[in-house]
Parts: C-alpha cells; sequence; structure tokens
C-alpha cells in the first residue's frame, strides 16, 4: 500500500523519465529533472537541520514552484505555499502562526522576502536546486515518515482576520488523489492546463495526478483569463486536454462568445469547482464541445480538496441548479439538521463528511479545530472524526446533493473562499473608521463594503489593498453617514442589502 | 468619456485612470474587472465588445478602452 506521496514520482521516474511534467509556455522540466532536483533541496534541507518543520515556498508562479513542494517533503518537512501577490501585511501576519522552519525564493520575490519581519534563512532556488543529494538522509527521513504525517499547510480566510492554516497529510492526499483520478479518468495521455493558484489546494488535482500517471501539466499565465480568444489559442498550442477550473475561468470565454471565433479542440474533460455554473453559460459550453465529459466538483479545503462529484448526464432549465452529486469512494456525507439529528427527506441539513481525506485540521488553532472537526454526533461508541463545512445542502428527488447555502459569512468570489469577517476587521483597522460592514452581491458576484467614519472610499481602497489579497479587495466601496442598526444594536445587514439593491435598480 | 471613466473609478476608486497607461501590465485590472467593465460598457453605451477586442492594448488605458467603445459605436 502506498503511504507516500512522493512514491507516484518514484514510479513514474523509472517509466518516463525524459517526458515534461510540468511546464509554463517558456521553459519544462522533465520527471527526471524533477526527480533530482526535488531530492537535491530535500537533501540540503536536512542538511540544514530542517526536520518536521514548515518550509514557506514563496515563489512566482512556475513549474520549479512545484518541485520545490517536493522537496520539502523530502525533507520531512512540510510546504507552505505563500501568494507572491499577498501583501506583506498579510503574510507577517500568517508568519506569526506559522513561524517557519526556512524560506525558498526565486529571484523575483527575494527582494521582498528580505524586507518580512522574518528572520529565519531564505534560500534560492536556483541554488539548492543543484545541490548534491544525500541518499543516506534522504532513505533514513523516508524510514520514520508515516502517513499522517503532515505535507503542507494552506491559508484560507479567517473569519476573526487571521488567517487559518489548513493541514493536510500524506494518507489524505492519497486518498484524494486516487478517487479523484477515478471519477476524472486520468492517464499518461492526460495533458492539463493549469489555471488556479499553487498556493491552494486547488492545484492538487494537476500537481500528483501528473506524477501518478506520468501525464503533463501546462501552467496557464494568469494573464491569459482576461482575454479568452488568446486563452483557447493557448490549450489549442498545446493539445490541453484537461481542465478543472473554477467556474468563473470557464464562464469567462463562454460569456464574451469565444467558440464562435475559435474552440478548443483537444479538450475531452472539463471538470469546475468553487462555485455554482450558472446553466446559461454551462449549456453554451456544451453546445461548443458536445463529446467533452462535464463535472462538478464541490468540497472543502479540510477535506483536502474535493469529496463530491457530478457528472452532467442531462440536460439543466435556466432555474435550475446543477447538484454537486454524490462522494467520492471512500468518503461519506451526512446531512445534519440544527439538532444534530438526519433531516427528513428532501430536507435542508449542514453537509458534514466523513473519510480519511478529512485533513489534519488548522495548524496551532486547537479551537477552531475542534469547532469544525467534531465527533461524529450520531455515533457515541467509538472516536470517530466528522468535518463540518458550515454549507447547507440536501437531497434533490434523483437521491443528488444539492448544494444550497452558507450557515455563516462565508463567499465564494472568483473561485477564491472568502471570510467577509477578515475584511471587515481590516477595515475596523482603518483608524478613522467608526464601523464597517461587507455584503456579497451573489448576482452580480460583487463585494460591497459600507463604513462610516473620515475616510473616502479611495483611501479606503488604497489601504485595503495594502492590506489584503487583491481578490478580497471589495469590488463597491460606500462611505455612510450612519450604520444602519437593529434593535439589538448589531450592524442591520438586511437593511444595507436592501438600500444596496436599491441603489442598484 | 465621463461616463467611462466614472465606471471605472468605482471598480478602482485609487487608481488615476486618466492617467494610467499600464491597467493591465501593472496588475492593475483583473479578470473580474474586465467582465465588470464589459458589462457596464454594454449598460451604459448599448454596445457588446466581442471576444476579438478583449485584448491588453485595449485594457491598458482609459484613452485605449474609449478608442474601443467609439469604434464599437461608429460599426
Amino acid at each position: 500500500m502506498q503511504t507516500n506521496v512522493l512514491e507516484y514520482l518514484e514510479n513514474i521516474v523509472t517509466k518516463v523519465p525524459e517526458k515534461v511534467a510540468f511546464a509554463n509556455e517558456e521553459m519544462g522540466l522533465t520527471f527526471s529533472q524533477v526527480f533530482e532536483q526535488s531530492r537535491a533541496i530535500g537533501s540540503f534541507l536536512h542538511g540544514q537541520g530542517l526536520y518536521k518543520k514548515p518550509i514557506v515556498v514563496f515563489m512566482k508562479k512556475h513549474p520549479k514552484t512545484i518541485v520545490a513542494f517536493f522537496g520539502a517533503i523530502y525533507a520531512g518537512c512540510y510546504y507552505v505555499p505563500l501568494d507572491d501577490e499577498m501583501p506583506r501585511h498579510r503574510i507577517e501576519l500568517i508568519f506569526k502562526t506559522l513561524d517557519p522552519g526556512a524560506m525558498i525564493c526565486d529571484e523575483t520575490t527575494l527582494e521582498m522576502a528580505r524586507n518580512f519581519n522574518y528572520d529565519g534563512e531564505i534560500y534560492l532556488y536556483d541554488d539548492i536546486a543543484g545541490k548534491p543529494v544525500d541518499n543516506q538522509a534522504l532513505m533514513e527521513i523516508r524510514d520514520h515518515q508515516i502517513d499522517t504525517d503532515p505535507i503542507y499547510i494552506v491559508f484560507t480566510s479567517g473569519s476573526t482576520g487571521i488567517p487559518k492554516g489548513v493541514m493536510a497529510c500524506h494518507r489524505s492526499v492519497l486518498d484524494y488523489i486516487e478517487h479523484l483520478s477515478e471519477v476524472l479518468r486520468f492517464d499518461e495521455n492526460t495533458v492539463f492546463g493549469n489555471q488556479t493558484p499553487l498556493y491552494f489546494d486547488a492545484c492538487l488535482k494537476e500537481v500528483y495526478p501528473t506524477l501518478k500517471y506520468g501525464a503533463t501539466t501546462y501552467i496557464i499565465p494568469k494573464q491569459l483569463f482576461m482575454f479568452p480568444l488568446k486563452l483557447v489559442e493557448f490549450l489549442n498550442q498545446y493539445k490541453i486536454n484537461t481542465v478543472c477550473w473554477v467556474v468563473s475561468a470557464l464562464t469567462m470565454i463562454s460569456s464574451f462568445r469565444t467558440f464562435e471565433k475559435v474552440k478548443p479542440e483537444y479538450l475531452h474533460t472539463i471538470a469546475f469547482a468553487s462555485e455554482v455554473f450558472p446553466i446559461k453559460q454551462f449549456n453554451i459550453w456544451r453546445e461548443a464541445l458536445p463529446k467533452a465529459r462535464f463535472i462538478n466538483l464541490y468540497g472543502p479545503t479540510e477535506v483536502t480538496g474535493i469529496c463530491c462529484y457530478y457528472e452532467v448526464d442531462r440536460e439543466f432549465g435556466l432555474d435550475e441548479s446543477m447538484p454537486v452529486g454524490r462522494p467520492f469512494r471512500n468518503t461519506d456525507i451526512l446531512l445534519l439538521d440544527e439538532h444534530d439529528q438526519i433531516p427528513a427527506p428532501g430536507e435542508q441539513g449542514e453537509i458534514c463528511v466523513r473519510g480519511t481525506s478529512l485533513t489534519l485540521g488548522y495548524y496551532r488553532n486547537p479551537e477552531k479545530t475542534a469547532e469544525a472537526f467534531v465527533q461524529n454526533p450520531l455515533n457515541d461508541i467509538y472516536p470517530e472524526l466528522i468535518y463540518r463545512t458550515g454549507d447547507l445542502g440536501k437531497y434533490n428527488e434523483r437521491g443528488e446533493l444539492v448544494f444550497l447555502s452558507r450557515k455563516d459569512y462565508q463567499i465564494k468570489h472568483m473561485g477564491h473562499r472568502i471570510e467577509l469577517g477578515e475584511i471587515e476587521v481590516i477595515a475596523n483597522m482603518y483608524e478613522a473608521v467608526g464601523s464597517a460592514c461587507c455584503l456579497f452581491d451573489n448576482d452580480k458576484k460583487k463585494i460591497i463594503l459600507y463604513y462610516t467614519g473620515d475616510v473616502s472610499p479611495k483611501d479606503m481602497a488604497a489601504y485595503i489593498k495594502e492590506k489584503l489579497p487583491r481578490y478580497m479587495v471589495p469590488n463597491v466601496i460606500k462611505q455612510l453617514e450612519r450604520m444602519p442598526l437593529t434593535p439589538n444594536g448589531k450592524i442591520d445587514r438586511k437593511y444595507l442589502m436592501k438600500c444596496y439593491e436599491g441603489e442598484k435598480a | 468619456m465621463e461616463q467611462l471613466l466614472e465606471i471605472l473609478s468605482e471598480l478602482h476608486p485609487d487608481v488615476d485612470f486618466e492617467t494610467e497607461e499600464h491597467l493591465i501590465d501593472n496588475g492593475i485590472l483583473d479578470s473580474f474587472d474586465i467582465v465588470t467593465i464589459v458589462a457596464e460598457i454594454n449598460g451604459e453605451f448599448d454596445v457588446s465588445i466581442p471576444a476579438e477586442e478583449l485584448l491588453p492594448e485595449n485594457f491598458n488605458s482609459a484613452k485605449a478602452l474609449y478608442a474601443l467603445v467609439e469604434r464599437l459605436m461608429e460599426e
């Protein structure tokens, strides 16, 4: 039985050493280069005395970034990918929780990294990827590794203003990759076009199956996702046949009637996640690629990535929403009502997940971990953890799981998971601000910030851009004379939403 | 031009759209902005921007974008 994700690499490098594994429009790394360089990095980190420590990978999106991940795992450490465009404030906030063992940078991020409030070691990828491999040391590390050892931490938005680090282990990733691959039918001919950032779990869909099957992943330049015609031309140029993208990247193509000019010629598998696919846009895709398979994926970072899937097998009306379907093998879904009981058929409940794909929880945050990773309330006989997603769902008459809404103020914006509370905390930190409230316009997918205080929207926008990643910056910023309150003295979100809707109309 | 600047400023109040000429190259606009801008232009000017006009050079400055809108309105 496989117990380590690196076994994928060690197996495939004996079969197709000279095939390109990870590439962008400028260069590519073969499996043997990935193998050599990741082992060199692992040996080097080990030589520095790093073991079971978080290794921050702070690099631009690049094939080498992925190799740095494997390097950290070879050293018996775990990688922590960070967005190179994330503002310094948020990175330092993450570092406070993390206490990194070391940081791996590239030429483009080195200067920035040196300016952080961080006194640990910073290594340049190109300096350490050619170091000698210490076989003996790597074997000893492997001898002590077990499948519940962590391999990465990804940071996700936290409602208290502090990002939460979700920590996954070999076992959860293996379980996820095996079952995802089975459903999406990846093989050695798969050519992935990667869209999702490397600093979230979403990229696992390409990274590990590439190793498992000896497939190839092309990293698509981010800018192309603004220019659909060029994007489709890229897919054709590199003969990309499989994509696992966020919905907004797909609708970007369909909504501009790109298919009237050019169609993706090789694409046969289109998986999408993170948001509900508007049926009108979906139908444009299906009409353009009638022979392709379309698969809706659902799942939170806390269960390693995806836990449910639905392969489109019928037509949908414009007012219908696509189900998230059924769980992967070896994963089970429980719906629980407010009394922690199973709701009546067709009634809604919180979507809870049972399975090996559950991650280890939140890094250095036992309170938040205990809130979300809980004992199965239906089982008082032996210890059994489930993950409470905070998503509300129900089963339709076909027995398919359908996502309905959130229990809290978490939203999905351009595929990113965002706690509106985190934006509010940041806005409230601005000295002149009296109070702040963030809303989400689900129709137009806009984040709206209302605030009171002697700050112009212009200054507020500039301030927020310094503190939060780009995708969390509100799309509409409005200054108010007074914040509307409920009789209990809380911010009246419903009234604010009505005001916003009124202005929009 | 006034209307266009208003649409842009609403999206990014902190950016000086009259002078900025590298909205794409400097990463000021992202894909969400492009979608929003195209939709707003459609509403305000009643022109739809076709896929082949979605090019970095047409979105790098307010001036270039306005030129595109004018050209499309004439067609």
